[in-house]
């Protein structure tokens, strides 16, 4: 495969290289290069977009006259932004740079639930941008998913460009006031799974902040359903040390998201009654979950905030994937002092405790 | 601990109501285990742990005796800073308890200094005080062998008048009765020398484990402290010896699910060679180790193995197969050490900072020293003690039954300590007089008046506890020893909250399997138990260590996770929920259920089952 400034296998990528592959591209790569299971994909590079939008605009007016704009006057911002978006959805695409996203796309292994069709892939918006987060963006750009086909995939990654120059991305760029001339966009292009189920996992407890437990929650089809709230997931909470499963609640799951039956898009549709009440994670598959959530906290060095889904059509040793990860922070920046130091003697603990002083032998 | 939820609310101890046919039982118990009007402004709960069943009128000894140590120990010797001694009071038979705390923040202090050098001597010197404990205390166990019971005969021998001892044998009966009831306080007094210390290391280092892993399970902290090479396994250790022999003698045929032990005894004496050598290995087994009671100890009707095979026997089957099959019989030491080591470690290396490593291994190292003893007194005095002291009573017992006193030996358990040494003193002075005792008719009637009491009151359910609930309940040896919290407390009060199939207690060894129930609420009952199924009881006592062998999962009425049942599922890698309060209540023999160790959870699958057997 020829290598190209314009895309970029997720093998090789490390959180390093975010200002070219953007936040999740880079910590896809990172989260691969860490070993864990995450279904292939590429990034298509700030590179691309500057190319495309440089063949497109090669005076920066857009980037000037977006720069113009009052983040309070929403009027003038769709006048500016629609026929922007309008013209970005339209132009083609430099040859090259499509080249590229197609040789890439081929590479990629179709699912084994939809032989002989074109792998089912997402494109999402892949944000580089250094003082502001991804999550500051989430929401702001378009996601598509169940993209299939080399046209359709070359169509929807000019769409997920255009999306930067929808109202909203405009007027929230205008209100915190980023400069637009370094403003670019890498799409990050993944083999989509259907997955059975789909959750988060804390690598420490979100509750307690206890680091030697897991706690993981999932519900039916795309984490989307749970992420958003729409359901109440099944919860488990998982020993790192002995690898118990400490707790087990499994919830009535009323509503989940899942593609499409005709191959594209997702649905939204109640839980079918007879699964609702069932675990949607197998003990087996809790523990491959905490293995691989235990290995990634251990390669960044920190308590993780991980995504991950379980395949519909894989067989269970092969199905768990892991769709992301990022530091956990919450509890990260709570300060916490020690629990208790060393006394002079191990059983000045004890008179500490049954002196009923609360001072050091980490009573509570 | 949050106690979420309105605040329950328990039976005052005057608010309970007489058992019909047992309107007269506090007549069976001494007057100082009466509750008293002020009792009503006290928390008291049911121990069901240790007293599972009504109290025959002999039993109660049981209580009083460990309740005149324990407090000693605590307020009187080691003067612990902030609780005093645990009282005790009888009602329908059953022991309710309440711990009397320290509160006064002045007196605390005074308490502390004087704990800090009794306590502090006991820790610097554990490993050596602790070997001189296990001296003392088998001193104690063969003193209590030694004891005879005098044969009263028709002229005494000769020596007692050519030596000149000048003192006749119905002397002795009283002297020697005495004696047995003072050793039995005794053992009871070194039971408590290192409990509540051993405990206080424990529940330090347990705090510690809940302050800086707030969701870590009880039972993970169990299993970085227990011990390996511990005495109380050694009894079923013995069986799984003396099943491998079965095979290798060709023995092991003999050995099927309901053998009975007379039969098989029988059918290995006329089997030539290997059953002899099968017999001697058993016989020098016997000796110490069946001194197990099938209970905790606190009752005389929780045989032995010794007293009665059937227990060993019933676990022997399922060991023979296994030999059979070449499976390593052989608890894996070297394993389980290294999985400890293991957990240890790595809870160790998710802690914060070098400082808390620190005090962590200076507590794990502490917890660890003291373990022992917390869980091989258990063998001593509960057990091997508790067995040969049943043992004598019953020769006390022997001795009013040929003097017409008693109809049956196990009558003598129908009378208090205190009626028992007045019965032998009717017989001295019979003896003396050369006249019959006069209270026969008076006891025969007692012992059949108690019996019904003692049926009667089997059919009560006593409230888990009694009175109000105390702001604060964070006494650790309670909660360490008996399972008590305020979330305890909560679910007592609402007992159906979480639906009819459902029973909840606390997780106390991990794992889900499914299995039919079986109801034992007698130890006795122990050889119904068959290979896979659930057993359920008031209590479980590390004497049915044998049982956990055929059992798929163990649930409890009563327990914490540090109970000895919690700690032998865990070793044994089965399922148990402990400490439901209701289990023994709502599951019926037969019922299938899944027993959910990993978040204390018993579902009644179906509601069907069969009656008791």
């Amino acid at each position: 495969m020829n290598t190209s400034p314009h895309v970029r296998p997720f093998t090789g990528l490390r959180l390093t290289d975010r200002p070219t592959v953007g936040g999740k591209g880079a910590s896809l790569g990172e989260l691969t290069f860490a070993g864990a299971p995450v279904p292939p994909g590429y990034v298509v590079t700030t590179a691309a977009f500057e190319a495309f939008l440089a063949a497109l605009d090669p005076g920066e007016e857009i980037r000037a006259a977006v720069e113009a704009l009052d983040p309070d006057d929403t009027e003038a911002i769709t006048r500016v932004a629609t026929p922007v978006r309008e013209r970005i959805e339209a132009a083609a695409m430099p040859e090259e740079v499509a080249a590229a996203i197609r040789e890439h796309y081929r590479s990629l292994d179709g699912e084994s639930d939809t032989p002989g069709t074109p792998a089912p892939v997402a494109v999402r918006s892949s944000a580089t941008s250094e003082d502001a987060e991804d999550a500051s963006f989430a929401g702001l750009q378009d996601t598509y998913l169940w993209v299939r086909g080399e046209d359709s995939l070359v169509e929807h990654v000019r769409r997920c460009w255009a999306s930067l120059y929808s109202v909203e991305s405009v007027s929230y760029r205008r209100r915190l006031g980023l400069p637009e001339h370094d403003l670019a966009m890498a799409v990050v292009v993944q083999r989509m799974i259907d997955p059975r189920c789909a959750g988060v996992m804390f690598t420490r407890s979100p509750l307690t902040g206890d680091r030697s437990v897991v706690a993981l929650e999932g519900s039916w089809g795309l984490g989307s359903a749970l992420v958003s709230g729409e359901v109440t997931p099944d919860k488990y909470v998982v020993g790192k040390v002995t690898g118990d499963i400490c707790s087990r609640t499994v919830s009535t799951k009323l509503r989940q998201h899942r593609m499409d039956p005709s191959g594209s898009g997702v649905l939204e549709e109640d839980v079918p009654e007879y699964l609702r009440d069932e675990p949607c994670l197998s003990d087996e598959e809790i523990h491959a979950l905490v293995r691989l959530g235990r290995q990634v906290e251990s390669h960044y060095g920190a308590p993780q905030d991980i995504e991950w889904a379980i395949s519909r059509n894989l067989v269970p040793g092969h199905n768990v994937f892991l769709l992301q990860s990022r530091p956990e922070t919450v509890w990260a920046s709570r300060e916490k002092a020690p629990t208790a130091a060393p006394k002079a003697r191990a059983f000045d603990h004890v008179m500490a405790l049954l002196g009923g002083s609360g001072s050091g032998g980490g009573t509570r | 601990m949050n106690d979420a939820g309105p605040a329950p609310r328990f039976p005052l101890p005057s608010e309970l109501t007489e058992v019909a046919g047992a309107e007269d039982w506090a007549s069976m118990y001494p007057y100082y285990t009466r509750f008293q009007p002020g009792d009503d402004q006290r928390f008291w709960f049911y121990n069901a742990m240790h007293f599972p069943e009504p109290m025959p009128a002999f039993d109660a000894v049981t209580a009083e005796a460990p309740y005149t140590a324990l407090g000693a120990n605590t307020a009187r010797l080691f003067v612990f800073p902030t609780t005093l001694g645990i009282e005790h009071r009888i009602v329908n038979g059953r022991v309710y308890i309440t711990a009397n705390p320290v509160t006064d923040p002045e007196e605390i202090q005074r308490r502390l200094a004087v704990f800090s050098e009794r306590a502090g001597h006991y820790y610097e010197n554990w490993d050596e005080l602790y070997q001189g404990w296990v001296t003392r205390i088998t001193a104690l166990i063969d003193e209590v062998q030694r004891i005879e019971v005098p044969r009263l005969p028709e002229f005494e021998d000769p020596e007692v008048v050519f030596e000149a001892k000048g003192v006749a044998q119905n002397h002795y009966v009283r002297e020697n009765y005495h004696r047995l009831i003072d050793l039995y306080s005794k053992m009871w007094h070194h039971h408590s020398e290192f409990l509540m210390l051993g405990y206080g290391a424990y529940v330090v280092f347990f705090e510690f484990c809940k302050t800086s892993f707030p969701e870590i399970p009880d039972q993970d902290v169990a299993r970085m402290v227990a011990g390996i090479d511990v005495i109380l396994y050694r009894p079923d250790d013995e069986l799984r010896k003396l099943a491998k022999l079965a095979v290798e003698h060709g023995v092991d045929d003999l050995f099927v699910e309901g053998c009975e032990p007379d039969k098989v005894l029988a059918a290995l004496a006329a089997r030539g060679d290997g059953g002899r050598r099968w017999l001697e290995a058993l016989d020098a087994a016997r000796e110490p180790w069946f001194n197990m009671s099938t209970g905790a100890g606190f009752y005389h009707h929780h045989r032995s193995w010794n007293d009665d095979l059937t227990v060993p026997f019933a676990a022997l089957p399922g060991y023979v197969d296994q030999a059979r099959r070449g499976e390593l019989l052989d608890r894996p030491t070297e394993q389980l050490r290294a999985e400890r080591e293991r957990i240890a470690q790595e809870y160790r290396s998710l802690l914060s900072g070098e400082d808390e490593r620190a005090a962590f291994d200076q507590m794990l190292g502490l917890a660890r020293a003291v373990f022992p003893f917390i869980e091989d007194h258990n063998f001593y005095c509960e057990h091997y003690f508790t067995t040969k002291f049943y043992g004598k009573v019953r020769e006390f017992g022997e001795l009013l039954r040929d003097r017409g006193v008693l109809a049956d030996v196990e009558d003598v358990f129908q009378l208090s300590h205190t009626e028992v040494g007045q019965a032998l003193t009717d017989v001295m002075l019979a003896w003396a007089a050369g006249s019959e005792p006069v209270g026969t008719a008076h006891v025969r009637e007692t012992v059949a008046e108690r019996r019904r009491m003692l049926d009667a009151l089997a059919g009560w359910s006593p409230p888990p506890a009694l009175g109000p609930v105390p702001e604060a309940l964070n006494d650790p040896a309670v909660r360490m020893l008996w399972g008590i919290t305020a979330e305890t407390i909560q679910a007592w009060s609402t007992p159906t909250a979480n639906g009819d199939h459902e029973v909840r207690g606390f997780a106390a060894s991990p794992g889900v399997v499914e299995g039919t129930a079986r109801v034992l609420l007698s130890a006795n009952d122990i050889g119904q138990v068959r290979e896979g199924e659930v057993l359920v009881c008031p209590v479980t006592a590390p004497s049915w260590g044998p049982v956990f062998g055929k059992i798929a999962a163990a649930v409890s009425d009563i327990g914490g996770t540090m109970s000895h049942a919690a700690i032998v599922a865990r070793e044994y890698g089965l399922p148990a929920v402990v400490g439901t309060g209701h289990a023994t209540k709502r599951i019926t023999t037969g019922q299938r259920l899944r027993v959910d160790g990993d978040r204390g959870i018993v579902t009644i699958l179906d509601r069907a089952g069969g009656a008791p057997s």
